[in-house]
């Protein structure tokens, strides 16, 4: 599936809810589903400045297409980068980098995305898009 | 229920934002440590000062500008009698807390040499460690840290063992902003001149819950922001003691802070206008003079009794959460809780109690070195103030219930 098609799919999957309480809750459990990140890669350097709770992501080039894995101390956050990660793992790096990331409004994430709030959505995403530009880089 | 001198509902109908809804939900607001809120009697006066009389200060011969420019001064003397300094020119407005300390950090650069020594609490805020960093990569003093225990207190034993003719300056909040511990500063003063070291004392925290005898203290410096005692942002003040602040060189240049200006020489204005420079936040200054005037109309005793019932109810009914643990447990402390549930992260919590219209604070607080002291990425913070209700308390209860029910 192309990212707009997991995108949507989410979307989908989020207007099925009529309160913030289902939502969350959803959100909560999307959490547990985050394809984990290994212990190794726990480290300074994979942490994303910017949020509150500790976030940690990696990338990994299999064949020409990009695998993330993360993981964070709150539930919420690890909730929030599974949703990420859902719509951009396993996508080519290009399609990534060209990606819009307007289902998070449609998700009613929109508060999240505000600069005012420390869970740094706007980090995690500008960082999977700067792997992805990384990776592109080496593919070129 | 709880007894108190003040009429909670009507002092309520003074704040108009306590009305707002928040995510559907009833307002509950309990980051008053963050900022409190403005009443409508500091409101109508910003609204009146643009209205009726806004003018530059201290130059201009119309009427308007003498009319600002006396409530500008008459709020410096509200100030000063409010604290009790001996002097309205000891009062230095600034632009908050944040500003009169890098006022006096800046000033110190002078006075200090290689191996002197700035004594610095462990529970300071950010703002009240920063600066002093920067004032010791520039001099070569030394910063070193005095100890706090378990409960979040100031370690006075250990204080006083540091103390040395070396240290030169002494700075503590009064009230720490993460904790709420409020500290024996008469004690670390006396302690501190003992020695001939200056000492600031960080009053930001104090301001909103505990009336102050600056003469009393005998403090050197002490700084207060404005939108802690419901004034507006972006004004606060410095106070210094005048023997300090005429030794004191002037931190900005430029207009108001002058007394005669030639290209080969300037000649600096005296205080207060010396630490002055430019026009200053004179509605600010005039509101912050209308807040303390709204504060004294309640009674800082009033308040005091009324925040302390508060807070002994507000943790009794915390502590009855399971898991839930209070961190700043001193028997001397303003109406401040930081609490964590085990197992959850602050964040979380934070972010549920917020949809349920709750407004806390999560995070370090601006007091990283109090997180690690306790070994914890951060804490919710729950901080009260007099317009605060039981009720609210209870919301703040089964909000955190409902938050732990949901991620645990």
């Amino acid at each position: 599936m192309s990212i707009e098609e997991i995108q949507n799919e989410i979307v989908e999957e989020f207007s099925m809810f009529d309160d913030w309480m289902q939502r969350y809750e959803y959100m909560i459990e999307l959490g547990k589903s985050l394809p984990l990140i290994e212990e190794k890669y726990k480290t300074e350097d994979n942490i994303i400045k910017g949020c509150q709770s500790k976030v940690w992501v990696h990338a990994e080039l299999e064949e020409d297409k990009l695998v993330f894995t993360a993981d964070s101390d709150a539930i919420i956050t690890k909730g929030i980068i599974a949703i990420l990660i859902r719509a951009f793992s396993n996508q080519r790096p290009k399609d990534i980098i060209e990606a819009n990331t307007d289902f998070i409004d449609e998700i009613g994430l929109k508060d999240h995305l505000s600069p005012t709030r420390a869970n740094g959505l706007v980090s995690m995403i500008k960082q999977l898009k700067l792997y992805a530009i990384a990776y592109q880089t080496q593919l070129n | 229920m709880i007894t108190t001198n003040l009429d909670i509902e009507t002092i309520r109908e003074d704040f108009p934002i306590l009305k707002r809804k928040v995510n559907g939900y009833p307002l509950v607001y309990l980051d008053n440590a963050a900022t409190s809120q403005t009443p409508k009697q500091v409101i109508n006066t910003i609204v009146d000062y643009y209205s009726r009389y806004n003018a530059n200060i201290h130059r201009g011969v119309h009427s308007l500008s003498q009319e600002a420019t006396d409530a500008y001064e008459n709020a410096r003397r509200k100030i000063q009698n409010h604290i009790n300094a001996a002097q309205p020119y000891e009062i230095i407005f600034t632009s908050g807390t944040t500003d009169s300390i890098n006022l006096v950090a800046n000033g110190f650069t002078s006075f200090l040499k290689k191996g002197d020594e700035i004594l610095v609490s462990a529970m300071e805020h950010h703002s009240n460690i920063v600066p002093w960093q920067m004032l010791c990569e520039r001099t070569g003093a030394i910063l070193k840290v005095i100890p706090m225990n378990h409960e979040g207190e100031f370690l006075i034993e250990d204080y006083a063992k540091m103390l040395s003719k070396n240290t030169k300056l002494v700075v503590c909040n009064h009230v720490s902003n993460a904790l709420g511990t409020i500290n024996p500063i008469e004690q670390i003063i006396a302690l501190a001149h003992e020695v001939n070291a200056a000492v600031l004392i960080d009053g930001a925290q104090a301001a909103p819950h505990i009336k102050i005898d600056i003469q009393e203290l005998n403090v050197d410096f002490y700084t207060v922001s404005a939108h802690k005692i419901c004034g507006p942002t972006g004004v606060g003040i410095l106070y210094g003691k005048e023997e300090w602040m005429t030794k004191l060189p002037p931190y900005q240049g430029g207009g108001e802070m002058i007394a005669e200006v030639t290209f080969e020489k300037t000649t600096y204005a005296d205080l207060p206008h010396k630490f002055e420079a430019g026009t200053p936040n004179i509605c600010g200054g005039i509101a912050f003079g209308a807040a303390i005037d709204y504060m004294n109309s309640l009674g800082y005793d009033a308040i005091a009794s009324y925040e302390k019932e508060l807070l002994e109810y507000a943790t009794e009914r915390l502590l009855s959460i399971t898991g839930l643990k209070i961190y700043g447990t001193s028997q001397h402390k303003t109406s401040v809780i930081s609490f964590n549930v085990e197992g959850i992260h602050p964040y979380d919590i934070g972010t549920i109690l917020d949809k349920l219209g709750i407004a806390v604070r999560t995070g370090h607080h601006c007091a990283q070195p109090v997180m690690d002291y306790f070994n914890i990425p951060g804490t919710i913070r729950a901080s009260f103030s007099f317009y605060n209700t039981k009720d609210e308390v209870d919301n703040l209860v089964a909000g955190v219930e409902k938050a732990k029910k949901m991620l645990g």
